[in-house]
């Protein structure tokens, strides 16, 4: 520790600070603009220059590293004089539009022009003028505004992993701007809006839209992935404008990614559901709402009474609140049905009954950054999980080893110790062997049952250097993490994979988790919205049609597993209920009665994160139209169907029987598998689908959010193929090809070359509707020239 | 044109044949890597050749005048990964004595290198060159090939278990590029612009790793510096400015050109040397640095001895030793209004003060220029320079600084004449016959 005094109040600091931290510590607020404490230090803007005993110039506080005894003045006359110097410096070429600028209101410059400029500028010359740039459909530029602080040019370096910015041409000419021709692109675009401190870098979609006084915020949690990174969601005349990120250093940092950030847009889709609708004799008629309700309860009663509880199926999008799943479980288990399940992209279900508690991230968000060691099992990582990428990436850079085993070598942006990129159905084996290998390197016996895995098989030098890795952590890999993402989850032998990693943690003396696919995927199970003993799941309540299904937020055909089975059983229902806030063609098609329920803007509501943190939130802005939170509609339904235990008149309530009380965190985490039978076997014949969910597709709102959709991470599906294998097909990228799955529907997708992807697999993605026909994410394709 | 006139000759002793004696067998024939030799036969410490360089107080050529051998000292002795650089990034207005050190006599400057890096135990150097001197460049290029192939580069030199391989790089005309850790960055393929300090080259330089970087003629000098004795190199000079330095003298003199005088040779004899003032006109200023040292009007540059000390005390800089003389002829208004523009060019647009700061000073010396003055734009000046010097990363905001407060400090009454009449204090005429271009009296 370091003892430094700062406007004659003293302190003690630790080795290594900044002047500009040692400040913050004393509540001190030295002007910055350049300086952002999650950036490398620029340096550049000059702003925070202070005055320093016994130096004779001005020293930058965000680069002057303390030194015991050390003297600042922050308010001194010479620091005041260097600090309104440079601000008049830097107003001299900014063209003060404030009246016009979007930043206008929450503007660092404009309120640091407030405490260190003049009234007027002596500056009579001629200001100058900068070329807007395309940085795509999300940010917005005003370059003569920049003043070079090159805080987007460290984020996308530093933060987001590949330099998408830059600054060319020197001295007053100096500009910032992407590549010729080419926009920013990375998954996490957003924040470089939020670390302008001018209005150079604006939002797209929010441009012109609203003055920032004029909002209202509420404190909200993201409904995408598993993170569950907080929110500040800011609306206009109860319609959301904005959404920005909540700072909270255990989930998100100070980061969202742009999915979490513009998926807003969605909520004033034209596709809303504003007044509730029953199918009456082919025909769509928008009805009370109590006419529907009444309608939706009969059509439940009926079935339940004719053909027993057992032939209803009730499917809850995993974004749905834990609130609305539970009492949709209440409501189905009420009606005498076990077939109720949230886990709509699982293909495998063999780990149920298993389980000794909830799957998790077998960690905290906040000690992925502590683990020295990481294998990543099966995970689009960057796109499904782009702030744990993230993190990784910034532990990388710390020294951390970081390997991943998946059946596509994207590139994550981060320096890889080792890779292992095999096919689906070899994943397992893969593992399998990494096991092996640390099993030798630890001189311990390897699980029996891995004997057989075939050696010939997979790419074992791959799996050993994995290992070695592994091991080479501190305490032969006490602090490595094994972290199973979405593609391992939805894995046709995921209960496998999960009892590898299980075994792989253990001889580690690790720890292994879930990267949870949605934003309640701990949450359904803390709800209890899945099948016990005899209750169907949600791929066996999909193969095996039921009678009736209750949807709850999800659309089937592009969220299950298997969309193309999921639309047939459907639409051989007798009767389907669906609370949904949006409605579509295949909805129309397939429901008896559209329920309007609110996204998670317009109701309160509960989401368990990925490390099972209970985050609750209220609306943040009225329903639209005649829509109504879920919750509520549910217990109404429970009402009318006379079930017992329906009487709550809030979310509170709910949660707190839910979670029996209000916990911090849920209880019963526990990744552990008891007794999983392995399966090692790996014989597909044909080219095997990867199938990806696109980071733009992968739930409904995001599905509707203009923005969104133009980005490049939106593109229309193609069927990528490495070079072998477009080779071996007669193929050429480009080419229009004809994919089928098992002699059904074909889809016509043009072909891609895709160098990281292993040999013998076609990877289509899933949740778009141009690949609904391919059925299940895993399976057997033919591919021929269209 | 190896046109000079020395006195007590070092740097420039191989000078004399012009082109035809750069290569490997004329720099041999003048006792060229016999040091290197001596120091690998008699396996020297890196101590004792560090001393010997310090005593010879030899201070960095590239215009800092920063200790070389101190320099050498600081680099860390464990650490296994190191570099030697040289910056012939050499782009001040006026200067041009390293691209002659490396078209006559390029071996000298290898050499240096060589014994720099086994001075602080680098295996690698670069030489950074201007992109403007692409013939040096290119001679460089053939100079390295020549040492390589006589066992001078590489590993095991000569024999002993000393290795170290240089290689040329060439800039493409940037002057930040000359700033040294702004050379760094260039060589490691990015923008080049300086980096905050500390920490220092030293520690931190080259790709992380510490570096040494030091100026053409500073490496250009260590092997006579061994060859003579750091003592016998400091007595050429006067205490604390040690040896011969090169000075580039330019401007309204009669022979412009390079010439290489020991330190504390009086200014007087210098513009002697060049053939004194053209047209035998009256002397009116001298830039005695480079471009941005602080302009000295003749009465006290004449004054003057040429060392570090002397023109400090003066108030301005022996900078790289880049002499800028000046004539009667002059109209120091448009004289500033160019140095102006080369700084307003040359920011490299990191800091703000300088980014903003070199534009605002060019447009209102322009404006003065042209006729637009008004009566407040000197004080205008002067506080803009104050808001500028100190204030940055690297020096070249202060470099924009010193020429407008000098030039307005020593000259003012010719700025206020600009200002209230519109039009020069040196009638244009007189101007355009000094010039050079045209012939006194021709219209």
């Amino acid at each position: 520790m370091l003892e430094i005094e700062i406007d004659g109040k003293t302190l003690q600091v630790a080795d290594g600070s900044t002047i500009i931290e040692a400040a913050h510590q004393l509540g001190t607020y030295i002007p910055h603009f350049c300086y952002h404490k999650k950036l490398s230090i620029a340096a550049n803007c000059r702003m925070c220059l202070v005055q320093v005993e016994k130096a004779p110039k001005p020293m930058p506080a965000c680069a002057t590293p303390v030194t015991n005894g050390m003297k600042v003045f922050t308010h001194s006359e010479l620091a005041v004089k260097a600090q309104k110097g440079v601000m008049e410096f830097l107003l001299i070429n900014h063209p003060l539009d404030c009246p016009i600028c979007d930043q206008g209101g929450e503007c660092q410059l404009q309120d640091l022009a407030v405490g260190y400029g003049e009234s007027a500028s002596q500056y009579q010359e001629e200001k100058r003028v900068v070329p807007d740039k395309d940085l795509g459909p999300l940010v917005s530029t005003d370059m003569t505004r920049c003043i070079n602080c090159t805080r987007c040019i460290r984020f996308t370096a530093e933060i987001a992993g590949f330099m998408e910015l830059g600054q060319s041409f020197r001295g007053e000419r100096a500009e910032v701007m992407p590549f010729i021709g080419k926009t920013v692109d990375t998954e996490l675009s957003g924040n470089i809006i939020d670390l302008c401190p001018v209005g150079a870098l604006t939002s797209k979609p929010f441009r012109f839209s609203a003055r920032t006084w004029e909002l209202s915020r509420r404190k909200s949690v993201s409904p995408h992935d598993g993170l569950g990174s907080n929110l500040i969601v800011q609306t206009k005349h109860d319609r959301v404008m904005r959404v920005l990120p909540l700072e909270n250093e255990d989930i998100n940092e100070c980061w969202l990614t742009d999915k979490e950030r513009f998926s807003y847009q969605g909520l004033s889709s034209a596709e809303r559901l504003t007044k509730p609708m029953v199918k009456q004799g082919g025909e769509w008629k928008e009805v009370d709402w109590s006419v529907a309700l009444d309608y939706a309860s009969h059509a439940l009663r009926d079935v339940a009474k004719t053909h027993g509880g057992a032939a209803i199926g009730g499917l809850l999008s995993p974004h749905a609140t834990l609130e609305e799943m539970y009492l949709a479980q209440k409501l189905l288990r009420g009606l005498d049905s076990e077939n109720i399940d949230f886990r709509l992209r699982q293909s495998d279900f063999s780990a149920d009954g298993k389980r000794k508690g909830t799957p998790w991230l077998g960690m905290k968000i906040a000690d992925i950054g502590r683990l020295d060691r990481v294998l990543v099992v099966g995970s689009f990582l960057r796109k499904d999980h782009p702030l744990v990428a993230q993190r990784l990436r910034q532990s990388a850079k710390r020294g951390a080893q970081i390997s991943i085993l998946h059946s596509a070598d994207d590139d994550l942006l981060i320096k890889l110790a080792a890779r292992a990129i095999a096919a689906p159905s070899q994943l397992p084996a893969v593992l399998a062997e990494v096991v092996k290998a640390v099993a030798e390197l630890k001189g311990v016996a390897a699980d029996p049952a891995l004997a057989k895995v075939g050696a010939g098989l997979v790419d074992v030098n791959a799996a050993k250097k994995i290992a070695a890795s592994l091991v080479s952590g501190s305490d032969g890999g006490k602090c490595a993490g094994i972290l199973l993402g979405n593609f391992a989850q939805q894995h046709p032998q995921a209960a496998t994979l999960s009892a590898l990693a299980q075994q792989l943690a253990g001889l580690l003396g690790g720890s292994f988790g879930f990267l949870g696919e949605a934003a309640n995927s701990v949450g359904g199970y803390a709800a209890k919205a899945i099948p016990t003993a005899g209750g169907l799941n949600a791929a066996a309540m999909l193969k095996d049609p039921r009678h009736a299904y209750v949807v709850v937020g999800a659309e089937p055909e592009l969220d299950c597993a298997d969309g193309a089975q999921a639309l047939a059983s459907l639409t051989k229902a007798a009767a389907v209920v669906v609370l949904s806030p949006f409605k579509s063609q295949a909805m129309l098609d397939y429901a008896a009665v559209l329920l309007p329920v609110s996204p998670f803007s317009e109701t309160s509501g509960t989401f368990v994160n990925t490390e099972g943190r209970v985050q609750s939130f209220y609306a943040a802005a009225k329903p639209l139209g005649e829509a109504r939170p879920a919750w509520k509609v549910l217990r109404v339904l429970g009402n009318l169907l006379d079930l017992n235990g329906f009487a709550f008149n809030s979310s509170e309530e709910v949660r707190a029987e839910a979670l029996d009380g209000q916990p911090e965190f849920v209880s019963g985490l526990d990744n552990g598998i008891d007794g999983a039978t392995l399966n090692l076997t790996a014989s597909p014949n044909g080219l095997e689908r990867v199938a990806d969910v696109p980071i733009h597709f992968s739930d409904p709102l995001v599905r509707r959010a203009p923005a969104l959709q133009q980005a490049a991470d939106s593109a229309a599906p193609t069927a990528r193929m490495n070079a072998a294998t477009l080779a071996k097909c007669g193929l050429a990228s480009g080419d229009k090809v004809k994919v089928g799955a098992g002699g059904t529907a074909a889809v016509t997708l043009p072909a891609q070359f895709d160098a990281g992807l292993p040999d013998g697999v076609v990877r289509i993605a899933a949740a778009h509707a141009d690949t609904v026909a391919l059925g299940a994410m895993s399976s057997v394709l033919s591919v021929e020239k269209a | 044109m190896a046109l000079i006139d020395t006195i007590n000759p070092l740097l420039t002793t191989g000078w004399s044949k012009g082109d035809a004696g750069w290569s490997l067998k004329d720099y041999e024939a003048r006792g060229g890597y016999v040091q290197l030799k001596r120091i690998l036969a008699s396996k020297m410490t890196q101590d004792d050749l560090i001393a010997e360089v310090k005593k010879s107080v030899l201070r960095g050529r590239g215009g800092a005048g920063f200790p070389t051998g101190l320099k050498w000292s600081f680099m860390p002795k464990a650490a296994p990964e190191k570099y030697v650089v040289c910056n012939t990034d050499e782009g001040e207005p006026g200067t041009f004595k390293d691209r002659d050190l490396m078209r006559f006599d390029p071996h000298s400057v290898i050499e240096g290198m060589i014994i720099a890096a086994y001075a602080v135990g680098a295996k690698l150097g670069y030489n950074y060159i201007h992109g403007e001197i692409f013939d040096m460049y290119q001679r460089f290029e053939e100079a390295l090939d020549q040492a390589r192939a006589a066992g001078y580069l590489g590993n095991n030199i000569l024999g002993s278990d000393f290795s170290f391989d240089l290689f040329a790089h060439h800039g493409w005309g940037a002057y930040i590029c000359g700033e040294e850790t702004g050379l760094l960055e260039s060589i490691e393929g990015k923008k080049g612009q300086p980096r905050y300090k500390p920490p220092f080259p030293a520690n931190f330089g080259l790709y992380g790793k510490p570096t040494t970087i030091n100026n053409t003629e500073t490496f250009a000098a260590i092997p006579f510096i061994l060859g003579m004795g750091g003592e016998a190199y400091l007595n050429l000079g006067k205490p604390n400015n040690g040896g011969t330095k090169l000075f580039s003298v330019s401007g309204h003199v009669n022979r412009p050109g390079n010439y290489e005088v020991p330190m504390g040779t009086p200014f007087a004899k210098l513009l002697e040397m060049a053939g004194g003032m053209r047209g035998g006109r009256k002397l009116k200023a001298v830039i005695p640095g480079g471009s941005s040292a602080p302009v000295l009007p003749a009465d006290i540059m004449m004054e003057c001895t040429m060392d570090y000390d002397s023109i400090a005390k003066a108030g301005s800089m022996l900078g790289s030793g880049a002499v800028i003389v000046m004539d009667e002829t002059v109209c120091m208004v448009k004289a500033l209004e160019r140095l102006s523009y080369f700084y307003f060019e040359e920011s490299c647009g990191q800091c703000t003060p300088c980014r903003e700061g070199s534009g605002w000073l060019y447009r209102v010396v322009h404006r003065i220029e042209h006729g637009e003055g008004r009566p407040e734009d000197l004080d205008l000046l002067n506080r803009v320079t104050d808001n500028m010097m100190g204030k940055t990363i690297c020096a070249l905001a202060d470099a924009a600084a010193f020429p407008v407060r000098s030039f307005i400090k020593h000259f003012k009454s010719e700025f206020e004449y600009h200002i209230e009449n519109k039009k020069c204090l040196v009638d244009p005429e007189v101007q355009r016959a000094g010039s050079g271009f045209f012939k006194a009296g021709a219209a």
